[in-house]
């Protein structure tokens, strides 16, 4: 760790949040703690409701609060996130750190031109004068793959399919040369052959620009393709952290195992691997390691100890009290 | 023995411009979306067929045409030998038990309204299959074939998980002891760990009551998992039909093709498909109401050559059981 520890653009340290309930606080996200370098890949997945997108939000303070309650660290060049005033995070916001969504139809406003709120994003952030950012737009737009540019830039969103608003929402984000890229599930809503156009480029970007992209998803396809290293959420906790290669060859916890069993192999085997039960809700978390009830190797102590992340190998560690005993 | 469901140049055009005002105003042909545009296949009983296509190919239509649930614009539709096609809404009952729908979405497929008891209950009244006091028994019964137990009979949909509320969508789809399943897309919506619960659950009833299912997916994967053959389908047409082993070994329609290289599979971390974007399809799905001349997918494909643009290529076997609407293999 400590040789590329200069490359680490954002750390997280005990990230926390909880919402406030008349079951008293729901803690969503449970001491989620995890590094960022300079132009690496990281993909954070897991299932519906492990707390992926609000671990992303809560980093950018996108998390209402109350009746949300947000703590821990994000360190960001030095600053920690959590504890900047309004103004200085509004300047990093779409700055230094942009977001895509999962839904490129909801994040564009219906009624500005599509080259105008690219244009908008760059006059937020960018001392320059309008005349050479209104050319830089049909410049991005180019980049980011959109047949004749400077024509579509007059057109409104719903004149844009889904893959090329996806486009342009990407084009937004990197229009101000970001050092971090948040993705949400940003292929999720796009057909396959159109989600491998919109990752392609993603990836191009990223290692052209040299920029470091946290990538949400809870397909583990695309994770393996597209990440360097990667984060395995489940009811709100890291519960793995390893290099792809390492986490798809060697998973260590039995939750992550159990995940890349459940998928139908190209092969086609005859049974699918499976997970008994569902992901606890959180006002019914388990005692102890919250996958136990699920878990096929729990043990008794399992149900009383919750386990904090533990070397697995190189660079790898996962939440589990079998690991490394 | 006669395949279980045959359906011969099924098309379906949903009108455009429907309006007074154009019915009125003569000489301006209506524009139609070609939604389904001559498709044709059987489903073998115990056989699982998967469609499989990107959104907008026709696919959710084929399924809800082949249960009558919309009216075809031209083809004919046998279902056990008898043409279903033409049948009065009387005339098909007898066929609206045998055949039975899965839908997506188990949160929008269940009347928040009821118990799971009367949701699974009701088309066995309707259809008068039971006396009322074995209704209950009958209930249960499904409920275990599915994997709840009784003690789920009382609650409300909302009161289950995803998982559970598909499966109670399966116990009512199973209640009328139907022969053909038709799955849209009904294990999308799920997570991957539930999926495969449902997936597995779907295999072993099949075996059991000796079904088939129309599977109708985008997903290659879930695709390659359930099915005995597999169709493609693009823009209201079937590219390729083979079995599943044939197709996913040897991938004909360029198409197909593309398709299988656009999946993102859990590779060795090495070396990824987003970095060769010269094997990603180019463009997008053309607009169903203006179609081009010729062959729909040559305006994607990398292979096309003078012939594509004339006219369209019909399905034709290459090999036993393994068909493809392509120039290439003629």
């Amino acid at each position: 760790m400590t040789e590329d520890q200069s490359d680490v653009i954002l750390e997280v340290r005990n990230l926390v949040v909880e919402f406030s309930s008349e079951d008293g606080p729901l803690r969503a996200v449970d001491g989620v703690s995890f590094a960022v370098r300079r132009g690496e890949i990281v993909g954070l997945v897991g299932e519906s409701g492990a707390g992926k997108t609000l671990t992303s939000e809560a980093m950018l303070r996108l998390v209402r609060c109350p009746p949300g309650r947000i703590s821990g660290e994000v360190r960001f060049r030095g600053q920690n996130l959590l504890a900047l005033d309004e103004p200085a995070l509004a300047g990093i916001r779409g700055k230094e750190i942009a977001m895509i969504f999962q839904n490129p139809g909801a994040s564009l406003n219906p009624v500005f031109r599509v080259g105008d709120q690219l244009l908008e994003a760059m006059r937020l952030h960018l001392r320059e004068p309008a005349r050479s950012l209104r050319e830089r737009v049909g410049e991005i737009l180019g980049r980011v793959g959109i047949p004749s540019a400077a024509t579509r830039a007059r057109d409104y969103p719903h004149q844009f399919s889904g893959g090329m608003a996806q486009r342009v929402m990407i084009g937004i984000g990197i229009s101000c040369v970001p050092s971090l890229l948040i993705a949400d599930e940003p292929t999720t809503a796009l057909d396959v052959t159109i989600q491998a156009q919109v990752l392609a480029l993603l990836r191009s970007l990223a290692r052209e620009l040299g920029v470091a992209v946290l990538l949400v998803s809870h397909d583990l396809g695309i994770i393996s393709q597209m990440c360097h290293r990667v984060l395995v959420m489940y009811a709100g906790r890291i519960v793995e952290e390893a290099d792809v290669a390492t986490i798809f060859r060697a998973p260590a916890h039995p939750y992550t195992r159990g995940l890349i069993d459940c998928l139908p192999r190209m092969d086609g085997s005859a049974r699918l691997g499976t997970i008994a039960g569902v992901m606890p809700g959180l006002r019914s978390l388990p005692s102890g390691c919250p996958f136990h009830p699920r878990c096929p190797l729990a043990e008794p102590r399992c149900a009383e100890e919750a386990p904090k992340l533990r070397s697995a190998g190189d660079h790898h560690s996962a939440a589990c009290l079998l690991v490394g005993t | 023995m006669a395949p279980l469901l045959e359906v011969r140049d099924l098309v379906k055009h949903f009108p455009l411009d429907g309006g007074m005002l154009t019915r009125l105003l003569p000489g301006r042909p209506g524009r139609v979306v070609h939604a389904v545009d001559g498709v044709s296949f059987v489903v073998e009983p115990g056989e699982t067929l998967g469609l499989v296509g990107e959104s907008g190919c026709g696919k959710t239509t084929t399924s809800r045409l082949i249960l009558r649930a919309i009216e075809p614009t031209a083809g004919r539709i046998f279902f056990e030998a008898q043409e279903i096609t033409g049948l009065s809404p009387a005339e098909l009952l007898p066929f609206r038990r045998k055949a039975q729908i899965v839908f997506q979405d188990p949160y929008t497929s269940l009347n928040p309204r009821m118990t799971v008891e009367r949701i699974v209950g009701e088309p066995i009244l309707v259809h008068r299959l039971v006396a009322s006091g074995e209704l209950r028994a009958r209930v249960r019964t499904l409920l275990e074939m599915v994997g709840l137990q009784s003690e789920h009979a009382a609650r409300y949909p909302h009161e289950l998980s995803g998982g559970q509320r598909q499966r109670v969508g399966i116990a009512r789809a199973l209640g009328l002891g139907p022969r053909l399943i038709v799955a849209d897309e009904a294990v999308s919506a799920l997570d991957v760990s539930v999926r495969s619960q449902i997936l597995n659950l779907m295999t072993a009833l099949r075996e059991r009551l000796h079904l088939s299912y129309l599977f109708v997916s985008h997903d290659l994967s879930v695709i390659r998992f359930v099915s005995h053959r597999v169709a493609v389908m693009y823009l209201g047409r079937l590219a390729e039909v083979a079995p599943a082993d044939e197709l996913f070994k040897r991938p004909l329609h360029p198409y197909t093709q593309a398709l299988m290289a656009a999946i993102p599979t859990i590779g060795d971390g090495r070396a990824s498909i987003f970095d060769q974007p010269e094997r990603l399809l180019e463009g997008e799905l053309p607009n169903p109401i203006d179609l081009p001349r010729g062959c729909r997918f040559a305006g994607r494909c990398p292979f096309r050559f003078d012939r594509c643009a004339e006219a369209e290529p019909e399905l034709k076997e290459v090999e036993t059981g393994h068909t493809v609407a392509c120039y290439l293999y003629e």
